[in-house]
């Protein structure tokens, strides 16, 4: 039978998960292999070294940099405070004497006699790594974090804006191909996942971050909405730092586009329970696609181990078609020829015939579709 | 590894190269076929430095391997290793290889005068191949905080420092070390790596750098000064360093990387390097002025050769997928659009363009999507280029002998080498231009985009082997050069355009080919005009401009040039230099719409408004 591989999204009713988190530079393990963590346990700390101040003295003083050691009041290694004196110069006859300041606190790290340069190291910087995801500590990597397992449901998304947050999953749409609108966000939605059906416009993400919801997820979102939210076009999909006040998941594209059917059912079923999600979103080598994490254990959903990930089509496999003209549609596989075809546009691709939903087959190149969940 | 002087080139029969670039290896066959050195067959497979594999020699065999499949000559052993010295039926010769994967290699530089040293520094970076992520200079207008902070931030392979020349001021230079060393720039690499500094500026400062980064995790490089008086760039020796660091160090963290070095017959070069070298090496075997350009889903790279002075830029976010949604920000859609005939709504475009974002391996299926595609093409091409010639300048800060006569065009140093009317060959590749259904498609957007003045010829790299060939002409540049011409260049043809602006329909310049034999006529301001030439035939070509308009010898005078034909032909282009489209838009569809037709744009290919119709 003619087979074909195409990648796509996972969506899993259960799965094992694992979620490595690391520190980005060595510190200190805050929990043990098989301890218990909830998503907003600290698992690991550490120090980044305090921003730099630079300051020319030399400049400063008028005088040559090969005397500043001389002119300095306090020495490497000294602590100063900000707006304290830390170097004067011997003024003229002992008159006119000027001053130079600390622009922050810090230490003292270097003089430079070669440029007059000094530098102020600031207090370190904290930095601390949360679970994110509710389970168990597998395995610590010693100074570097740890390795948390669960068994959860797994919703990738597409497309997303904004970092890692948690709260109960809510349903603000009642079917999966309905438009999610500002009426439809309600207060009681605070602190919450909301999810919706098709498109979200920019009315309801602006209500959601007005009640305080800490994430959307929706089907599609339009490109001249996203704009409006983040305040400026975004060029390449590298995501998850965005300050907008909230985290937004498009599970589908952008455009009109209905939330695939099973993913909804899927968040519908757990919905009031507690999920981690994140809109970090990397489309370069080493894809990061957004995802949605509900952890199984203790819920009613015993359903079996199930992927979607990537695979294989063949007659029959349901897919999306992800480009236009046929963008959005759903179907199944009905041949996959095994030579070329010349397209509309003029290029030879090879492609497959899809039987859409309504009945229609249409011929796509194998580079335009993408696998759905069964 | 046989060092390149002890290779016998004249006892070379069969050579084996490839690139392993971020998501495929591709590799190529040379053979030496009654005396000459031709391409003869190919092969890719994935590139194999991430995980399950990690180990790019994976990736290389397979791909080898096909190339076995497909010519039936043995070359990979029952221990998988690359059979040599080459037998009747199995084995190569020399095997060489660039590579790219694992995002290349990311630098940022340092210089005190951000046109001038800094400049210098990031002609030598780009030069030998590397993605330059900052550069930051005393007076890049941050100040040192903001300068410290984003040296935090970024993660490079290795750091190259310039500033003062030779006998100048050590002061400065000592500044920005001073700046980065305690900024502690994290390497990509991990923890263990030592971050490579290579110093390549005022040679009196290298005491003060030497006790800047004395102090644990930088691997100081010292080199000759690449800006070593204002008149004078030597960048030569900060390359070569770049390269000998990137061996040493970037290549020797990436995964397999040891195991490929210590087969090839020459040094592992970036991609981009490669290339860069076999264009300097075509421009001065031939004596021409060239361009290449090679568009990529998240970058474009434009190489120059004038006069002899090779320049590259990196235009980081221009590209036809990732980037795809950054061009269309930073051209603006209205601009996208004047080269499109068609209706076509700007919201569901922008959606279109996020989608292709989002899934950057779709094709468009349609021959509305591909107009669109290729007029975000022509836009990002455009916008690479205006970068390209921003940066390739003469040194600037370099005082001028001046006479009464330049009063009135006073330059202060530092204009653009690159002179479109100086122009001889411009080469496309990356998979917009080199797959397009229809190679005039491809002329027309080199043209569009580049606007090439007077007479040009226009080729496309048929299957991406200029890298492969730029490594080949360190250890064999007879062959590099044979196959360059023979099957690396598809000719597409020449462009004929005359520089200068007149008024729609008043004759711009006449023409004839070999005397009229193959044609003549005249050419009205605003036509566009394809004459059939096929590849491989020249001609004689005789143009005589109107008053205003220059073909190449000066306005009004006319030309005599022998040119060759390709697989498009000739393009008479009389639509004006600077080229502009009516602002009005039916006007401005009008002219699009004759220009598809003059040059046979989409062949039969009906242009259907709607969006369904394949």
């Amino acid at each position: 039978m003619a087979k074909a591989y195409t990648p796509g999204l996972k969506v899993a009713a259960s799965t094992t998960h694992q979620a490595h988190r690391v520190l980005p530079i060595p510190g200190t393990v805050q929990v043990k292999q098989g301890d218990q963590v909830e998503a907003d346990t600290i698992v690991a700390e550490t120090f980044m070294d305090g921003d730099i101040t630079p300051l020319n003295v030399a400049n400063l003083l008028s005088a040559q940099p090969g005397d500043i050691p001389q002119l300095m009041l306090k020495g490497e290694g000294d602590r100063v405070e900000q707006g304290e004196p830390i170097a004067r110069n011997k003024g003229v006859f002992g008159m006119f004497k000027s001053e130079c300041t600390a622009p922050a606190s810090g230490t003292l790290e270097a003089i430079s006699k070669a440029t007059g340069q000094i530098m102020i190291r600031g207090k370190s910087i904290p930095v601390q790594v949360k679970a994110y995801l509710p389970g168990t500590v597998i395995e610590v990597l010693p100074e570097e974090g740890v390795v948390i397992e669960n068994q959860v449901t797994l919703i990738q998304g597409i497309f997303g804006v904004g970092g890692e947050t948690s709260g109960p999953i809510t349903m603000a749409c009642p079917a999966h191909d309905q438009r999610l609108e500002a009426g439809m966000i309600n207060e009681a939605m605070r602190g919450m996942i909301v999810v919706g059906g098709a498109r979200v416009t920019a009315e309801a993400i602006g209500r959601a971050r007005e009640v305080g919801a800490a994430a959307v997820v929706s089907g599609g979102i339009d490109d001249a909405d996203l704009k409006e939210i983040l305040g400026y076009d975004l060029g390449v999909a590298i995501t998850g730092t965005e300050r907008i006040g909230l985290t937004v998941i498009i599970t589908e594209g952008f455009g009109d586009i209905a939330m695939a059917r099973r993913t909804y059912e899927l968040l519908k079923e757990r919905s009031g329970d507690s999920a981690s999600v994140n809109g970090a979103t990397q489309i370069r080598a080493g894809v990061m696609r957004p995802e949605i994490l509900i952890p199984v254990a203790g819920s009613q959903v015993s359903a079996p181990e199930t992927s979607t990930e990537s695979g294989v089509l063949e007659l029959g496999t349901p897919i999306r078609v992800i480009r236009d003209p046929y963008f959005g549609l759903i179907g199944t596989v009905a041949s996959l020829p095994e030579a070329p075809q010349v397209l509309g546009s003029g290029s030879k691709s090879r492609v497959l015939e899809v039987s859409l939903e309504s009945g229609e087959v249409v011929t796509v190149p194998r580079a335009n579709v993408e696998l759905i969940e069964t | 590894m046989t060092p390149p002087s002890q290779i016998n080139t004249d006892a070379v029969n069969v050579i084996l190269a490839t690139d392993c670039g971020s998501t495929t290896t591709k590799a190529i066959m040379i053979e030496k076929v009654d005396g000459t050195y031709r391409q003869t067959h190919r092969g890719e497979a994935p590139t194999t430095v991430e995980e399950p594999f990690a180990n790019v020699t994976v990736g290389v065999i397979n791909a080898l391997t096909e190339i076995q499949e497909v010519s039936g000559r043995r070359l990979i052993d029952d221990e998988g290793h690359i059979i040599r010295p080459a037998t009747a039926d199995a084995g190569c010769d020399i095997y060489i290889s660039t590579s790219s994967a694992g995002g290349g290699l990311q630098m940022m530089v340092a210089g005190v005068v951000r046109e001038m040293t800094a400049a210098s520094a990031k002609r030598a970076a780009l030069g030998a191949g590397a993605i330059v992520m900052d550069t930051i200079a005393a007076n890049d207008r941050r100040r040192p905080h903001e300068q410290i902070q984003r040296i935090r931030e970024l993660r490079p392979d290795m750091v190259l420092i310039s500033g003062g020349t030779d006998g100048g001021d050590t002061k400065k230079v000592t500044e920005i070390a001073e700046l980065i060393a305690p900024a502690k720039p994290r390497p990509r690499f991990g923890k263990s790596y030592e971050l490579p500094i290579i110093f390549a500026g005022n040679t009196d400062t290298r005491p003060e750098i030497e006790r800047v980064f004395g102090e644990g995790g930088f691997d100081l490089k010292i080199t000759d000064n690449l800006r070593p008086s204002l008149e004078r760039e030597n960048l030569g020796p900060a390359r070569d360093m770049i390269h000998d660091v990137f061996l040493e160090h970037v290549m020797a963290h990436a995964p397999g990387y040891d195991t490929l070095m210590s087969i090839t017959d020459a040094a592992i070069m970036p991609t981009p390097g490669a290339v860069g070298d076999i264009l300097q090496t075509i421009a001065k075997g031939r004596g021409i002025n060239a361009v290449g350009v090679d568009i990529g889903g998240a970058t474009t790279d434009v190489f120059s050769v004038f006069d002899g002075t090779f320049n590259r830029t990196v235009s980081a976010n221009l590209g036809m997928s990732y980037s795809i949604s950054n061009v269309c920000a930073e051209a603006t859609m209205p601009k996208i659009l004047r080269w499109v005939h068609l209706d076509m709504d700007e919201r569901e475009l922008r959606n279109r363009v996020k989608n292709k974002m989002i899934r950057p391996t779709t094709i468009p299926q349609s021959l509305e999507a591909l107009i669109f595609e290729q007029a975000v093409a022509r836009e990002a091409l455009r916008l690479a280029y205006q970068q390209h010639k921003e940066f390739a300048t003469t040194l600037k800060g370099v005082q001028q002998q001046r006479t009464v006569g330049d009063t009135f065009s006073q330059e202060a140093g530092g204009e653009t080498l690159v002179d479109n009317m100086k122009l001889d060959l411009l080469v496309a590749s990356g998979g917009v231009l080199s797959h397009a259904p229809r190679m005039h498609q491809t002329a027309m957007l080199l043209i569009d985009a580049f606007e090439p003045e007077g007479i040009t010829e226009l080729a496309k790299d048929s299957i991406f082997m200029m890298p492969h060939l730029g490594v080949l002409s360190s250890v064999h540049p007879q062959a590099a050069m044979e196959v360059f011409e023979k099957d690396c260049l598809v000719y597409l043809g020449t462009c004929v355009a005359a520089k200068g602006l007149g008024k729609p329909g008043k004759t711009c310049f006449s023409w004839s080919l070999d005397s009229g034999a193959k044609g003549s006529g005249s050419m009205a301001f605003g036509e566009l005009q394809l004459i059939e030439l096929g590849v491989d035939e020249t001609a004689e070509l005789e143009v005589k401009p109107a008053r205003g308009f220059d073909l190449g010898a000066g306005p009004g005078k006319a030309l005599t040039q022998k040119i060759r034909g390709g697989t498009v032909g000739v393009i008479l282009d009389a639509r004006g230099r600077s080229l502009s489209l009516p602002e009005e838009r039916s006007a401005c569809r009008a002219a699009v719409s004759n220009a598809i037709e003059a040059v046979d744009l989409y062949g039969d290919q009906p242009a259907k408004v709607d969006g369904r119709a394949v």
